[in-house]
């Protein structure tokens, strides 16, 4: 009987490390494929030429520019609207009617499928707005999208820092705002910041929203303002690897564009992690 | 005095407007997305909508059915929720219970890759690698089937599922399983009979985020299931083709004009996309707040 018990441990725990051991695999596997075949098609004329014959040669400089737009107007909408939302929710909200709603109203955006946004945003910004498809309305997609993101971080940022700094500085007659100012903002800001950054990655791989509100299969020159329509990495990816007739012969130019969109996710995170760990110790001391 | 005590209030007003825009934004979702579904009702009949087994958006007369595309969805998601939960949970049992505090904090960021590759890559991947490889083993015409596209959408809701069992199952209370042990349970018993049970509300809550998760993807399955609106057998339709509500709208949208039927019709596909998402996010919060009261 009890050595029974010690056999179904056994197996039981090699089936877990084999479980765990494929998770590992999957992600080992995926990143050999994309860097293995993606670092020979990256140089600098990579990423600083236009595409050129029918974008079977050349750069992806238009689709990197794009990616870049939305990520600032992006990150610039979301990001004061998701840190003021998050103070209102940790520092000064009551549990009641109010606050359940914002709550769910956030819980419920986060759910959301990407694609869900990218109909509200052509219906609302596209369309009734009159923003028609340009960076203006798939920023702005994109901003609902990450909102719930970056108030979420916020929140944790703003919930890691004692009370006994809010109650010290209260009890010393400074006020409320102020108190949060001065006294709770300083040390939760990195990791408000680290929502944002994180978010980055977010607004750099999303597609099916951009592709409902503005991003363009190719344009021959950059877009010159927020009205414009625009390229970007995921929908450039995806329109090589699905579309044309060239699928083939354009290979390495889509590996190539993957493994910018891989570093710049990889990049943020690995960010985004190291300042929220700093910071940490520093609170910690 | 007076004039702090206005400024105070000023910022309290300020940013409770910030916090009611997630509110504005939700409203504002639905209002948008039902006006212009509901609109399709005005000339196709809801009935047809919602039981009509065709989706041919531009053949003559048009059909709109939603159950192929509703059923594409749930082959895939089903598929998906099959083969990442069993992985996803042992792999969160290992790193919480098994695994040396030092592999654990090299396993979780790991994990978390998987949640920051963008879909499309997904998407990419699987059409380059896995498509191939399906259609070689299986001796089928095409490798961009249900089952593809359910691979690569349980990958992608790996990182969910284990991060949140994960949370579910270290924040049991040491007592418990130390209790377990003293009656001379050995250490896998106490965790399929103590442990997991008394983390099994926030390993659900896990689970239904993972199926959202599924569900709404769009990219992946778009690029890897093949795109053919028709009703999948189960298990048969699992190796054939199919389309999803998601990759409907994404695949079609470009091509519609606006305001006619069929871009209503998409609107109304996003509704119900919607609507069950709610649903499943409403049910895995409730779950997740109520094991949070327990423990």
């Amino acid at each position: 009987m009890f050595s029974n018990a010690k056999l179904n441990e056994k197996i039981a725990f090699g089936l877990l490390k084999i479980a765990t051991g494929m998770v590992v695999a999957f992600v080992l596997v995926i990143l050999y494929y994309i860097v293995s075949n993606g670092y020979s098609a990256i140089s600098i004329e990579f990423i600083t030429e236009m595409p050129r014959s029918r974008m079977t040669e050349g750069g992806i400089y238009p689709a990197i520019v794009g990616t870049l737009y939305l990520i600032i107007g992006s990150i610039a909408v979301a990001m004061p609207l998701g840190m003021l939302a998050a103070i209102y929710l940790t520092e000064y909200s009551k549990p009641g009617k109010t606050t359940w709603a914002i709550e769910m109203a956030i819980n419920n955006l986060a759910g959301t499928p990407s694609v869900v946004f990218g109909l509200f945003g052509l219906a609302m910004f596209v369309k009734y707005l009159g923003f028609g498809a340009s960076i203006l309305s798939a920023s702005l997609t994109l901003a609902l999208l990450i909102l719930p993101v970056i108030i979420r971080a916020s929140q944790e940022a703003l919930l890691t820092v004692p009370k006994e700094y809010r109650e010290a500085s209260l009890a010393l007659g400074v006020t409320k705002w102020e108190t949060i100012r001065k006294v709770v903002l300083p040390s939760a800001i990195p990791g408000m910041i680290t929502g944002a950054i994180l978010s980055i990655g977010r607004v750099a791989g999303e597609t099916a929203p951009i592709l409902l509100t503005g991003a363009a299969y190719f344009l021959p020159r950059l877009p010159d303002s927020i009205y414009s329509q625009f390229m970007a990495l995921p929908y450039h990816l995806y329109v090589l690897a699905t579309s044309g007739t060239s699928i083939a012969q354009t290979r390495p130019i889509q590996y190539g564009t993957a493994l910018i969109l891989l570093i710049i996710v990889l990049c943020v995170n690995i960010v985004a992690v190291s300042v929220r760990s700093h910071y940490r110790k520093k609170l910690k001391r | 005095m007076l004039n702090r005590q206005l400024k105070e209030k000023g910022i309290e007003s300020l940013l409770f407007a910030a916090g009611a825009a997630a509110v504005l934004a939700l409203f504002l979702l639905c209002i948008f997305l039902f006006k212009d579904g509901l609109l399709l009702f005005e000339n196709y009949p809801i009935s047809s909508f919602l039981t009509d087994t065709k989706w041919y958006p531009t053949s003559e007369p048009e059909h709109f059915g939603l159950l192929p595309l509703l059923l594409g969805s749930l082959i895939v998601t089903v598929g998906a929720i099959l083969f990442s939960v069993p992985l996803g949970i042992a792999t969160a049992i290992y790193i919480s219970e098994l695994a040396d505090p030092k592999i654990s904090n090299i396993l979780k960021p790991v994990t978390e890759i998987l949640a920051g590759i963008p879909s499309v890559v997904y998407g990419f991947f699987g059409l380059v690698i896995l498509v191939p490889i399906v259609q070689k083993t299986l001796q089928i015409p095409t490798g961009q089937t249900a089952l593809t596209g359910s691979i690569m959408l349980g990958i992608m809701a790996l990182p969910t599922i284990i991060s949140i069992s994960e949370d579910a199952i270290s924040s049991v209370p040491r007592s418990i399983k130390e209790g377990s042990l003293a009656l001379g349970s050995t250490k896998w018993q106490t965790i399929y009979k103590v442990t997991v049970p008394a983390a099994l509300s926030g390993i659900s809550a896990a689970v239904m985020l993972g199926v959202g998760r599924a569900i709404g993807e769009t990219m992946t399955v778009m690029m890897v299931t093949g795109n053919s609106a028709v009703i999948p057998g189960f298990p048969s339709g699992l190796f054939a083709p199919v389309r999803t509500m998601t990759a409907t709208i994404a695949l079609e949208m470009g091509e519609v004009p606006q305001g006619s039927d069929h871009f209503h019709a998409l609107f109304a596909i996003g509704s119900v996309l919607f609507i069950t998402t709610f649903i499943i996010n409403i049910i895995a919060n409730y779950i997740k707040r109520r094991y949070r009261f327990n423990l």
